[in-house]
């Protein structure tokens, strides 16, 4: 139960690890196995985005057919005064930024309940990790029509009133949704960390005389912040790219009240057919993603222990 | 570690939390066996004859096509991960080249770029090479999807082959293939499963390309279910029995699988 700890190292360190010491073997033919898998995902995730940039520059409707040409910056200048990507912007950023918070934080109380023997435990964590299997279109589904419709829905039953959660909450009723689904898998995470955890650091601090919270928060929390940055980090790329419950809860609205980014584009490019705004944004977005990223992967490579060295 | 309130209270609390949690779903099984009529009450009925009627109806809406094509897409996609990863998992791990930790970063930055960014371009290439609404498209996609995260977490598997054996086998004069094959597969072999189960899983619950890319002649299980909300007012019993069906393949999968299913969703950071 080791995990990777990495400090932040650079590029050396291969050397030492796999001693690659084939004089027969050209450069070329030691890329060569690595090969295949790049050229593929370069072809399949990258030229679409190129297309993408060069689709931005362009007028393009496909309800009007032979209005497409060059427009120059015009659809970044339509996007950026354009309320409603203003709005789905600040829905992803609070979407993103809610969810990953809370399901962390259910998923660590989960984790810390599981992290003891008890009868049954393989059947809960089972129960426990299957939201996150049940396919997410059937558990947008499952939430809107069970759990939060007005009259017939369970929360309707538990407390007893008419709300009609998804017109007057549907943002705060997608996030129920995304945060029920991701919990299991930070739940995950934050098991296999404390799961990790020395066993003999846990007794010197009880021999020692240390409290539960005491040895929780001096402890158990720094042990575990690699974890939670890792949780946290893929938790986000996922949840930022959310389409499927709101696609099928609200379809963006009341007006546009749940719309995020993702939706946005998607109604732009197949409700409205205006590829070269709906690429525009697409290509806003992208950017916006690679400055998050960047810092992401910073943290990652911290994260992982890139050279292999680490057991 | 002991507790304050005893071991069995804190057992039966989490217990109840755990049954909270999932409750959602636990409902959507019970209404699963529901007559329509009893999927819409209130309050809620607990107390009804069970009846296999939904599931029946779902076939009856023409579910197994869509069955097949997820069946197909998610088989042929993860063949397709494996036959690429795993040279390039060996690669970046047993024989690393020059520059393996800007590939290993290339990879994992294809994970982070917004798939909608992406969606216009392939829409309009799918529909210039008549690859709309096939499933050779979203092959290729898923394909593309899965084999960064295959990568990584291959090469955290693979790192734990025995570097004397390998190279006793390249003294022998192994070529890639008799290595593969001989010495490193058999040890990895679990590793690769779990890769295999982790990509079943993705594959079986992607929804953005195959909703955008497919309709009725290539969509997979999560098409099926969009047609619940675009039908003519809601069959709750049905569509739960639907939501069950389509999730059930996956659900089993990620059971057996869920020891590694940690490794496998941190990419092989953590063991």
């Amino acid at each position: 139960m080791a995990t990777i700890s990495a400090p932040a190292r650079p590029e050396p360190a291969h050397a030492k690890k796999a001693a690659p010491k084939r004089g027969t073997d050209t450069p070329f033919k030691r890329r060569l196995p690595l090969l295949p898998a790049l050229l593929f995902v370069v072809a399949v995730t990258q030229l679409p985005f190129v297309l993408t940039v060069f689709y931005s520059f362009q007028s393009w409707n496909l309800v009007r057919p032979g209005s497409r040409h060059f427009v120059g910056l015009q659809n970044y200048i339509d996007v950026f005064a354009d309320s409603t990507f203003l709005g789905a912007l600040l829905n992803t950023v609070v979407l993103t930024v809610v969810c990953v918070f809370f399901s962390l934080l259910l998923g660590l109380g989960l984790a810390i309940l599981l992290d003891r023997k008890f009868l049954g435990r393989g059947v809960v964590r089972t129960l426990l990790i299957t939201p996150f299997l049940i396919l997410p279109a059937a558990g947008a589904l499952l939430w809107k029509t069970t759990m939060f419709d007005p009259t017939y829905g369970l929360l309707h039953f538990v407390f007893g009133t008419d709300v009609d959660w998804l017109s007057e909450f549907p943002l705060a009723a997608v996030m129920a949704q995304v945060v029920w689904q991701w919990t299991p898998f930070m739940m995950l995470l934050i098991l296999a960390g404390l799961q990790s955890q020395p066993k003999d650091v846990l007794e010197a601090a009880s021999v020692d005389g240390a409290g539960r919270w005491r040895t929780f928060t001096a402890i158990t929390l720094p042990h575990l912040s690699r974890f939670l940055q890792l949780a946290t980090l893929l938790g986000a790329i996922y949840i930022v790219n959310s389409f499927d419950a709101i696609f099928l809860m609200t379809q963006g609205g009341p007006g546009t009240a749940s719309t995020n980014l993702p939706f946005y584009i998607y109604q732009r490019a197949f409700q409205g057919f205006d590829i070269g705004q709906s690429s525009a944004m697409g290509v806003i977005v992208v950017i916006l993603t690679m400055i998050v990223a960047t810092f992401a992967l910073r943290l990652m490579f911290r994260t992982f222990s890139v050279q292999g060295g680490a057991k | 570690m002991k507790s304050r309130f005893g071991p069995g209270a804190l057992t039966v609390a989490t217990w109840v939390i755990a049954i909270l949690f999932v409750f959602p779903l636990l409902w959507m099984i019970l209404t699963a066996f529901k007559q329509e009529a009893d999927a819409y009450t209130d309050p809620p009925r607990l107390l009804f004859t069970p009846t296999l009627d939904q599931f029946a109806g779902v076939l009856e809406r023409g579910f197994l096509p869509y069955l097949s094509n997820s069946a197909f897409v998610t088989v042929v996609s993860t063949l397709f991960v494996l036959l690429l990863g795993i040279p390039a998992a060996y690669a970046l791990s047993l024989a690393p080249v020059k520059g393996t930790s800007n590939a290993l970063g290339f990879f994992l930055s294809t994970k982070m770029l917004p798939i909608v960014a992406a969606i216009i371009p392939l829409y309009v290439i799918s529909q210039n090479t008549r690859l709309l609404d096939n499933v050779w498209a979203l092959i290729i996609l898923y394909t593309s999807m899965n084999l960064p995260l295959a990568i990584w977490m291959m090469r955290s598997f693979f790192l734990e082959v025995p570097h004397e054996m390998i190279e006793a086998g390249r003294i022998d004069g192994a070529t890639l293939p008799t290595l593969l094959r001989k010495i490193i597969m058999p040890v990895v072999a679990p590793g690769v499963a779990a890769t295999a189960l982790i990509c079943v899983i993705f594959s079986w619950t992607e929804f953005f390309y195959s909703v955008n890319l497919t309709a009725a002649r290539a969509g997979t299980v999560p098409v099926f279910l969009v047609g619940f909300i675009t039908s003519e007012g809601l069959y709750w019993a049905q569509l739960s029995a639907a939501a069950l069906l389509a999730s059930l393949p996956v659900m089993i999968v990620g059971w057996i699988a869920q020891n590694h299913l940690v490794r496998g969703l941190s990419m092989g950071a953590v063991k």
